[in-house]
């Protein structure tokens, strides 16, 4: 299948149409929105499925198996955010408390972003290992560590302390579900799990189809801040689309040199390349309270998100299916 | 009952904020508040966490003393980088040493 094959096939998923339809909602006013409980209950039991599903596929692999991905993981959580922050602060000369914030986003990843890929190298045949969840909850707090302690190191600021700002992320919604998912699905053992697999399974009907209508609140959320793109500039734009090309181009390398499959690397590189807007903002925003919310939430859920689910999912499935000297 | 006169501080802030101020209200002298979350409008515009979270208001009752000491601790500490008003109105209030 040529790139322009798999931008096509991407851009018709029922994802992808779900999230262009929110916008187009928000576009022309419409009143529509997900009342705000339904949509954390769904992220709940998105989030929930994934650790479940996670926790049984890490009781089926081995100790060997994982421990490269997790290393090539971790590399990049801390390599991420400091690329992100030297681009922002040397060549997009923003301060070092917008640079950092940015950096921060960058560095930690997008869980919804995360599903799409998996969902993405599914279709195509090339499914991802089990323990991918496992690695989602590896990337998503060193990121905002790192680039946080750069913003203290570089500003002064009169924000929270990081060890408390990082509780809150460790506790928060997101590493609560994966986390106690992947254990509680570690420890119930295959004959419990075909028990609730029909209402959880990752790959059926009940979580792609909650997935669709998250994806059409997604979109209202990211078109109506389509009118801060005015006011985050030209370089935040190209920052937006190119980072995550190189991020996502050094996570499918590393993935493939860990010993990924294709669909792995892909989903590492995806992982790589995400922007996170859950856990990041509010983490940002208590500490370093200089850094302008408009940058980070524009370019991370406006430019970044959107950029990802339509074109980067499918070019560095590419790039690994290159990599894997796949045909 | 004869009522006596108190001072209700209302404070309607970020959503991320909310553990910070209550727990400075506590330290401060406020005996209690209640906490609700509301939707509005104002000068800085975009919320960190405004499509997770609304706006929360926060209200408690406290002496004409401890309302000054507040309004002085969060004029000084997030005024500047948060979007966040504060205010004091006087108020009758039953079982005031409820709240002193």
């Amino acid at each position: 299948m040529s790139t322009t094959d798999l931008l096509r096939a991407n851009l018709l998923s029922p994802i992808a149409l779900s999230f262009a339809l929110g916008i187009v909602a928000r576009l022309v006013r419409s009143e529509f929105s997900l009342p705000k409980d339904i949509y954390i209950g769904i992220s709940i039991f998105l989030l929930w499925s994934l650790g479940l599903q996670g926790g049984i596929e890490l009781h089926h692999s081995s100790l060997r198996a994982i421990a490269w991905p997790a290393a090539a993981t971790v590399a990049l959580g801390c390599l991420t955010p400091v690329s992100a922050y030297l681009v922002l602060r040397r060549l997009g000369r923003f301060t070092a408390a917008d640079s950092a914030a940015m950096a921060a986003h960058y560095g930690s990843v997008s869980a919804v972003t995360f599903i799409a890929a998996t969902t993405f190298v599914k279709g195509q045949g090339a499914e991802a290992e089990g323990f991918m969840p496992t690695l989602l909850t590896l990337l998503e707090s060193p990121g905002i560590a790192v680039a946080l302690m750069i913003g203290a190191i570089q500003t002064n600021t009169r924000g929270r302390p990081i060890h408390e700002v990082l509780h809150e992320v460790l506790t928060g919604r997101t590493m609560v579900l994966l986390v106690g998912g992947l254990v509680v699905g570690f420890l119930i053992g295959d004959r419990n799990w075909e028990v609730i697999q029909p209402f959880y399974d990752t790959r059926g009907a009940i979580f792609r189809g909650l997935l669709c209508l998250f994806m059409l609140e997604m979109g209202v959320t990211a078109g109506a801040r389509l009118g801060d793109l005015r006011k985050v500039g030209g370089f935040l734009l190209g920052f937006g689309m190119l980072m995550p090309l190189v991020h996502g181009a050094l996570g499918v390398w590393l993935g493939h040199l860990a010993g990924l499959s294709i669909g792995g690397a892909t989903v590492l590189g995806t992982m790589a390349a995400s922007a996170s807007y859950i856990a990041a903002p509010p983490a940002v925003r208590l500490t370093l309270p200089d850094a302008n919310p408009t940058y980070y939430l524009t370019s991370a859920l406006v430019i970044t998100f959107p950029f990802n689910l339509m074109i980067g999912i499918p070019v560095y499935f590419q790039l690994a299916r290159w990599l894997g000297g796949a045909p | 009952m004869t009522p006596a006169t108190m001072k209700l501080v209302t404070i309607i802030a970020e959503h991320v904020l909310r553990e910070a101020i209550t727990a400075d209200l506590k330290r401060l002298g406020a005996r209690g508040y209640s906490v609700g979350e509301v939707e509005g409008e104002g000068t800085r515009g975009v919320h960190a966490q405004d499509w997770q979270g609304k706006n929360v208001r926060i209200e408690t009752v406290v002496a004409p003393e401890v309302a000054d000491r507040i309004l002085t601790h969060l004029a000084g500490t997030y005024f500047h980088d948060y979007a966040l008003v504060a205010y004091a109105t006087t108020v009758e209030v039953v079982r005031s040493q409820k709240f002193a």
